[in-house]
């Protein structure tokens, strides 16, 4: 009986693939379908329905939905300064936590590739991982118990910059980093050691091999991890909210648009510009071969 | 092999990104004492949402739950404090399970309030009249709220629960936003708004306000006293002049805040710290944190204050209508509403709660039916561009109080 089944499937399965054979275009279309619908409707989908949002308006007092068409939105987001503060202040914010996070991973990922035994090498990739392994709020809360008065840091008798932007960028470089070290490792373990050894016979010190071996060759390494850090910068507003203390973000202000205002509208408005920062990255950076090592 | 490891540790990675992404989510939720689960039991069809017709249910029976949006204190259940619990033993009886999400702003309740997935709502008057004004509730039929009778007069049937006449809520209890200060750091007690308006305020850093809006008026207020020259009559009702006056103060307030608050209970951990020291906050908060023996006090400064006249709701897209009447009939009651606004801190809005509260004093401290009391406190409303004088149509609608309120944060 299950023999019978298994043949007759069997069959079934081979026809099919040499159906498949005969017609590679229809082949091509049945593998594709699935990812491309998943793309389109899930990722493209969604931006788009956030960017039709966008050039609605609400009715001021019952901030319910009006849908007719107007770039009102657009126009006061480029009118009022208040919006252009925010932009900087999270794009300064996610360059200055993808800087720190760069140089603290480069030093430790090379230790980890390089110096480290193959064995002990695992662990430390498991340890660069464990952070990850608790929630995020857990870390972020724990953070504020760091940094608030009477706390941690002020227990252990050093200053605390208390709730703020230098808070926020402490707090965003740690919770980040990992994102930063496990693509420059993965760099470095591309690397052989034989380039270093010959940048040692032909004289290079430190700094040479480092400028002119090391550094071309992770810098699609360090591209990606970027990315990692500073998208994730760009879209935080939890971690602002417990130790930024009264800074706004460009995440912050979506949330109070849509959850405050109710107006979401302006939300899918604000929310572009995130998205513009991050494609224009991206553009920049492509040619750097630097996506193809995501 | 190792290479195989490094793309394992990188998918894993990106797994790990996008658990963090839903964790995030659930920050929203995190401060509610339940998840509030949204059953779908099949209820009877409920109007549609002109909110000119009663929920029609085909029976009286319960549908075995009820979804509430609430402020944070009103619907106890004794998961926070064992003996604070005026809702479990309703539970059982009724046999509606109790799903409570904690609103932290009016306008977080609203924007809950139009999904759909709550039948009860605990709304201020700056929410009612956006959610009457909506359609996204309902006048109530009173033969299902018999404790309605009980509540004092000078509640019912007022512009911000009601339309021409027709009840939309039953009222829970008024109070005031207080000014609370750290007893130990601050030794003379404050009397007036001013010192969380002082840029020389030797608080700096530590002061805290309000993260809404609405609490542009807490500055309209204390102007109308302390610059009459802007002949400030409502913190409500704002014309560009005294709008400006307000947002400008609030601009100076900035420099010496330390952090906003609108989480309640990250506001009570900040007092308990003492990292903040000076600033508005709720009696509910006063009483948590003097709980855990914080060197708090709360005063209501000369100038009065803002607060809140609030009622309870039913959504006009209600998917359990019976538990949410039976709920409202019972959050109202003498029993309930007294352990409530005594837990809370405000005055009780059914007369007959006053002699059920354990502190006998309780309606005479709160001043439930001293209407000369109320004068002085200004009730949350949404602001509209109609000044309700004959200044006419010159007044801030709400919109440019929200405007005005990410500018003032900048």
């Amino acid at each position: 009986m299950t023999s019978a089944v298994g043949s007759e499937r069997t069959t079934t399965g081979k026809r099919l693939s040499r159906f498949g054979q005969q017609h590679p275009n229809i082949k091509l279309g049945g593998l594709l379908t699935g990812p491309v619908l998943w793309l389109v409707l899930a990722y493209i989908g969604s931006l788009a329905a956030l960017l039709i949002a966008a050039f609605w308006r609400v009715d001021g007092f019952t901030t319910k939905l009006v849908r007719n068409w107007n770039l009102g939105n657009f126009r006061e987001m480029a009118r009022t300064t208040v919006y252009r503060t925010i932009t900087f202040r999270t794009i300064g914010v996610a360059f200055a936590v993808t800087v720190i996070c760069m140089m603290i991973a480069v030093p430790m990922a090379f230790t980890m590739a390089k110096i480290m035994k193959p064995n002990r090498r695992r662990l430390a990739v498991v340890a660069v991982l464990m952070p990850l392994w608790s929630s995020y709020l857990v870390k972020s809360y724990a953070w504020r118990i760091i940094f608030i008065q009477g706390g941690v840091l002020e227990w252990a008798g050093l200053p605390s910059p208390g709730f703020g932007l230098t808070a926020t960028v402490i707090l965003l470089s740690y919770l980040w980093l990992p994102y930063m070290i496990l693509p420059i490792y993965a760099g470095f373990e591309r690397l052989p050691n034989s380039l270093l050894e010959a940048s040692a016979d032909l004289g290079g010190k430190t700094g040479r091999t480092f400028r002119s071996v090391i550094l071309p060759m992770i810098k699609p390494s360090l591209i990606a991890g970027s990315i990692f850090t500073f998208s994730l910068t760009m879209g935080d507003y939890i971690a602002v909210g417990i130790v930024g203390g009264k800074s706004q973000f460009l995440g912050n202000t979506i949330y109070a648009k849509f959850g405050t205002a109710n107006n979401l509208p302006l939300a899918a408005a604000l929310s572009t510009i995130p998205v513009v920062a991050m494609v224009i990255y991206l553009m920049s950076v492509r040619r750097t071969g630097a996506l193809e090592n995501l | 092999m190792r290479k195989g490891f490094t793309t394992a540790a990188v998918v894993g990675l990106l797994a790990l990104t996008a658990s963090a992404c839903s964790s995030d989510k659930k920050a929203d939720t995190a401060t509610t004492t339940k998840a509030a689960e949204v059953t779908t039991t099949a209820g009877p069809a409920t109007s549609s949402t002109t909110g000119e017709t009663t929920i029609a249910p085909a029976s009286d029976k319960g549908e075995g739950a009820v979804n509430i949006v609430a402020w944070a204190g009103y619907v106890e259940n004794g998961t926070n404090d064992p003996k604070v619990d005026w809702t479990s033993a309703w539970e059982k009886e009724s046999g509606c399970k109790v799903n409570v999400k904690i609103g932290n702003t009016s306008d977080e309740m609203v924007q809950l309030m139009t999904s759909g997935e709550y039948d009860v709502v605990s709304a201020s008057g700056d929410a009612t009249q956006r959610l009457m004004a909506g359609g996204e509730v309902v006048p109530l039929d009173l033969t299902k709220i018999p404790n309605y009778a009980d509540i004092f007069d000078a509640l019912k049937l007022k512009p911000w629960n009601s339309i021409d006449g027709k009840p939309y809520g039953a009222p829970q209890g008024r109070g005031a936003n207080l000014l609370m200060y750290n007893t130990d750091l601050i030794k003379t007690a404050p009397d007036s708004w001013g010192v969380v308006f002082d840029a020389a305020s030797p608080s700096k850093g530590k002061v805290t306000a309000y993260d809404a809006p609405i609490y542009i008026a807490d500055a309209a207020v204390y102007l109308k006293t302390a610059k009459p020259e802007l002949k400030i009559t409502n913190p409500y009702e704002l014309d560009d002049k005294q709008f400006a006056a307000a947002v400008d103060l609030l601009k100076v307030q900035k420099g010496i805040v330390g952090e906003y608050w609108s989480d309640y209970t990250k506001t009570q951990q900040a007092f308990e710290q003492g990292s903040i020291i000076l600033g508005t906050t709720w009696q509910v908060i006063v009483n948590g944190a003097q709980g855990n023996k914080a060197p708090v006090a709360a005063v209501l400064p000369k100038e009065g204050a803002t607060g809140w006249s609030d009622t309870w709701m039913i959504s006009s897209k209600a998917k359990h209508p019976n538990c949410a009447y039976q709920f409202v009939n019972h959050i109202v009651s003498p029993a309930a509403n007294a352990a409530n606004s005594e837990y809370f801190g405000e005055a009780p809005a059914n007369k007959k709660a006053c002699d059920l509260t354990s502190d006998k004093e309780f309606c005479k401290t709160f001043h439930a039916d001293d209407e000369a009391f109320f004068k002085n406190i200004y009730y949350w409303t949404t602001p509209v561009a109609d000044c309700g004088d004959d200044r006419g149509k010159v007044c801030k609608p709400f919109a440019d109080w929200e405007k005005a309120w990410t500018e003032i944060k900048g």
